[in-house]
């Protein structure tokens, strides 16, 4: 770093808080012009928000920041734009039914009188799409009407056209084609050239160690450091994304070896469908399997299928001794076969937030055991609700509070005693414990404990590794819509868990 | 138990019966007329058609629809037992099921293409209010079958009581709707459908045929609403019920049943009835014209929306 030139970007000491959670402790990072910096990390590192506060998005707790050497605190991604600084994230901000060109220009339409001055409009587009070289998309085209990797690569057209200083790619070629990844590579250079910095953010090693010339790493909210790219190895990148966490001691199993061949809880054979790729699994009644990967890795879309919340394409699920292989076309079998999924997002697809919580704690088994010919069975309803919001420590009012006004945690245990209300036998956690505080945490983890010990399946998809070391007798790391593999014992360390949730973006790299 | 349900009920209908008490206060000391028995009897009996509708629009909006085409499906069942009666000679034993099965399917057409195919029921429905109103032209060739006194004995009021039958199967659905909503497991599967359907869905439940199943009811009870209307006006009127649809929406809104889905109260839909009812008839008696009347109405049903919203939003 010694004789380089002034840098275009410096943070110092960024934090983020979310409410208790602390998601960014230190966040600093200089980024100089005419550099392809990389930022690497593992899940909830806090490269994203690193990057969000950078373009305006996200407001930091504390920490400062300098462009050119400018204090620099933008309120508003408007106000980032101004320095010359643009993101391109990961979900995409495009107007779906508009054009191509629209969409290019929305904030800068060119215009006499409110009338857009079509000409113009097609001419400018025209001038921002090739500079990209994207000569193969009309400029009218309708935004909905093109695949994904070229509404990537709109997306950072877009971004290019405001005439940027810093640019900010979070996962760019996530969505896109061996050669639609190619160009933007070949483009990224032709930036370099010119002088701009990019902040590039991506899963796929062989391709940071590729077009970076600096990397940076997050572990934990906090920045590890910033190498030169040409000098490691993507085992070192892996290494230093996970750092020398204490060797955790291997949990005492709750299933001995000899309960391994105990009774199956579930089986899946080579299930396929959406990105999930022939995945096959076993979890043993009383076992708990624990599934890492990285964020995008396919580990909802596996349970989701499992459940029948999404179309299978192929492969077969068994449970329990029950040889017949099955395959749920709607969650309603699922649940009937005896499985329980606690959704990741538990505002979107988990609660009913406006009703009470015994309305909500008595869903799933209304039918089973709530109601006689059709009509409520009242009293049965309160006393299961009082019985759960007491046994599993929910903190209210009274069973009639509107889960909405609840804490995450006591939303998450309502939604988990949902699910003991059904009895079921098999229980599918998707990020169980995201947003809880640590005594909520713990009664999560005792709850998973609980159901070992009465002989149910539990599957436990977590961006934690710790909750994972924490809860699980097995680990299996899905990679790239693949499961990779299957850790037990002392094999389930942190380094062997990253390597594997990489393994899957790499091959993928060799292959193309 | 039942002391805590009656605090339950003061709570939820409190607001409600308040209203229409003072609205009553008022048109007792603007007219002089208003506070008699007829007053009460008449708009009793004018409301059966209305309360029907709103009873089955209540279960549509708590499932986060709406139903746009419960004017032209009254109607058109309307239209058909005129027809029967009329045309065809059939008593009126045997018309009524027809005419239940007419509205009952245009309910089903209605809630199987809008769920079936993703279609918001705005639009299903919209074209359902077409359809059926053109059906009602075709039935009966645009001219209003006159059926008279076999028809009557529904709408006709009963001795002693004053009230007549149709009035008493509406309060019948009134109560009958309120506990299929609040005491049944198809009530609590509307509600947690209206309020969040794929949670319903990732819990074990088939939301479609409780879908389909409402816009069937709805059906149903316009087809019941038709039968209440012919009797009060003898005949079978092609252009009945034009706008009722809004009438049933505003009572609804009234009431406190949300727009969005997920909250609603049959009970309060037809205090809303009552309380758009008591305002059209003590208007007309305190000699408001028909101008002032509807700017009226409409004003009140704003005001019943933004007094919800705003209980919404600081009362939690």
């Amino acid at each position: 770093m010694s004789a380089c030139p002034a840098s275009l970007l410096k943070t110092t000491g960024l934090t983020k808080k979310y409410g208790e959670a602390l998601v960014l402790r230190d966040g600093s990072i200089e980024v100089q012009a005419g550099e392809v910096h990389a930022l690497l990390g593992g899940n909830g590192a806090g490269k994203s928000t690193l990057v969000r506060i950078i373009a305006g998005l996200v407001h930091p707790t504390s920490g400062q920041m300098e462009v050119n050497g400018q204090a620099y605190q933008p309120k508003s991604k408007r106000d980032a734009e101004s320095v010359g600084i643009e993101i391109v994230q990961q979900e995409f901000n495009l107007i779906s039914t508009l054009s191509v060109a629209e969409n290019l220009l929305l904030t800068r339409l060119p215009a006499m009188g409110g009338v857009i001055r079509q000409k113009g409009l097609h001419r400018q587009a025209r001038e921002a799409l090739d500079r990209l070289g994207l000569h193969e998309i009309p400029t009218d085209a309708i935004v909905e009407t093109l695949g994904v990797g070229q509404q990537q690569m709109i997306e950072i057209a877009a971004a290019l056209y405001r005439q940027c200083r810093l640019l900010i790619l979070d996962e760019p070629t996530a969505a896109l084609s061996h050669a639609e990844s190619e160009s933007l590579f070949s483009w990224l250079d032709k930036l370099r050239a010119e002088g701009v910095g990019i902040i590039y953010i991506s899963h796929r090693l062989d391709e940071i160690s590729r077009i970076s010339d600096r990397i940076s790493f997050l572990r934990d909210g906090m920045m590890i450091g910033t190498y030169q790219a040409a000098e490691l190895t993507t085992d070192e990148m892996v290494e230093l994304m996970t750092g020398d966490h204490p060797h955790h001691e291997p949990r005492e199993q709750s299933c001995t070896v000899h309960d391994r061949t105990a009774d199956y809880a579930l089986r899946v054979d080579k299930l396929s469908g959406g990105m999930v790729d022939d995945v096959s699994l076993d979890v043993h009644q009383g076992e708990r399997l624990g599934i890492a990967g990285l964020v995008g890795s396919g580990r909802t879309e596996l349970l989701r299928l499992i459940f029948g919340a999404d179309h299978a394409s192929s492969g077969a699920i068994y449970l329990s001794d029950d040889p017949t292989p099955k395959r749920f076309s709607h969650p309603r079998e699922a649940v009937a076969a005896g499985l329980a999924m606690v959704t990741e997002d538990r505002k979107k697809n988990g609660l009913l937030l406006p009703q009470s919580i015994r309305v909500n704690t008595t869903l799933a088994a209304m039918v089973k055991r709530f109601s006689q010919s059709g009509l409520i069975r009242f009293p049965a309803e309160n006393e299961a609700a009082e019985q759960f919001c007491q046994s599993m420590e929910i903190r209210c009012t009274d069973i009639e509070q509107a889960t909405g006004t609840l804490s995450g945690g006591n939303q998450q245990k309502v939604v988990i005693a949902r699910w003991l209300a059904t009895d079921a036998s098999v229980f599918l956690f998707d990020e169980p414990t995201r947003g809880i505080d640590v005594p909520a945490r713990k009664r999560i983890y005792q709850l998973m404990e609980t159901l070992a010990a009465q002989g149910k399946g539990i599957v436990i998809v977590s961006s934690d590794l710790e909750e994972l070391f924490e809860t699980c007798d097995r680990i299996a790391v899905m990679s790239n819509g693949k499961l990779v593999k299957t850790l037990q014992g002392t094999d389930m360390t942190h380094d062997a868990i990253m390597q594997a949730a990489f393994s899957g973006y790499l091959q993928q790299e060799a292959q193309a | 138990m039942s002391s805590k349900s009656i605090q339950g009920m003061l709570v939820q209908y409190g607001g409600l019966c308040l209203v229409l008490v003072i609205m009553v206060g008022v048109f007792s000391l603007l007219s002089e007329n208003f506070l008699q028995r007829a007053t009460f009897t008449s708009i009793a009996n004018q409301i059966p058609d209305l309360t029907l509708v709103a009873v089955g629009m209540t279960f549509i909006l708590v499932v986060g629809g709406i139903d746009l085409s419960v004017g032209s499906i009254l109607a058109l069942s309307s239209a058909v037992l005129g027809a029967l009666m009329v045309d065809a000679g059939w008593p009126l034993w045997a018309a009524i099921p027809v005419c239940l099965l007419t509205g009952a399917l245009c309910g089903l057409f209605n809630g199987s293409v809008s769920i079936g195919f993703r279609i918001p029921s705005f639009i299903v429905t919209l074209g359902m209010l077409e359809i059926a109103r053109g059906a009602t032209k075709v039935v009966t060739d645009s001219q209003t079958k006159y059926i008279g006194s076999k028809v009557e004995v529904m709408g006709d009021p009963l001795p002693y009581l004053q009230l007549s039958p149709a009035f008493l199967l509406a309060l019948a659905a009134v109560l009958v709707g309120q506990f299929l909503l609040s005491r049944t497991v198809f009530g609590r599967y509307c509600i947690a459908i209206g309020t969040n359907e794929e949670a319903v869905r990732m819990s074990g439940i088939r939301t479609a045929p409780y879908s389909i199943a409402v816009f069937t009811l709805s059906g149903l009870l316009c087809g019941l609403a038709g039968i209440a209307q012919t009797s009060r006006l003898s005949s079978a009127d092609p252009n009945a019920a034009i706008g009722l649809e809004l009438s049933a929406i505003a009572a609804c809104v009234i009431g406190g049943t949300s727009l969005m889905g997920g909250r609603g109260s049959v009970v309060s839909s037809f205090i809303g009835v009552l309380i758009i009812s008591v305002l059209q008839t003590g208007l007309a008696q305190v000699g408001v014209s028909d101008a002032n009347k509807q700017i009226i109405t409409g004003s009140v049903i704003v005001v019943a929306v933004l007094a919800d919203a705003l209980r919404n939003r600081f009362g939690k």
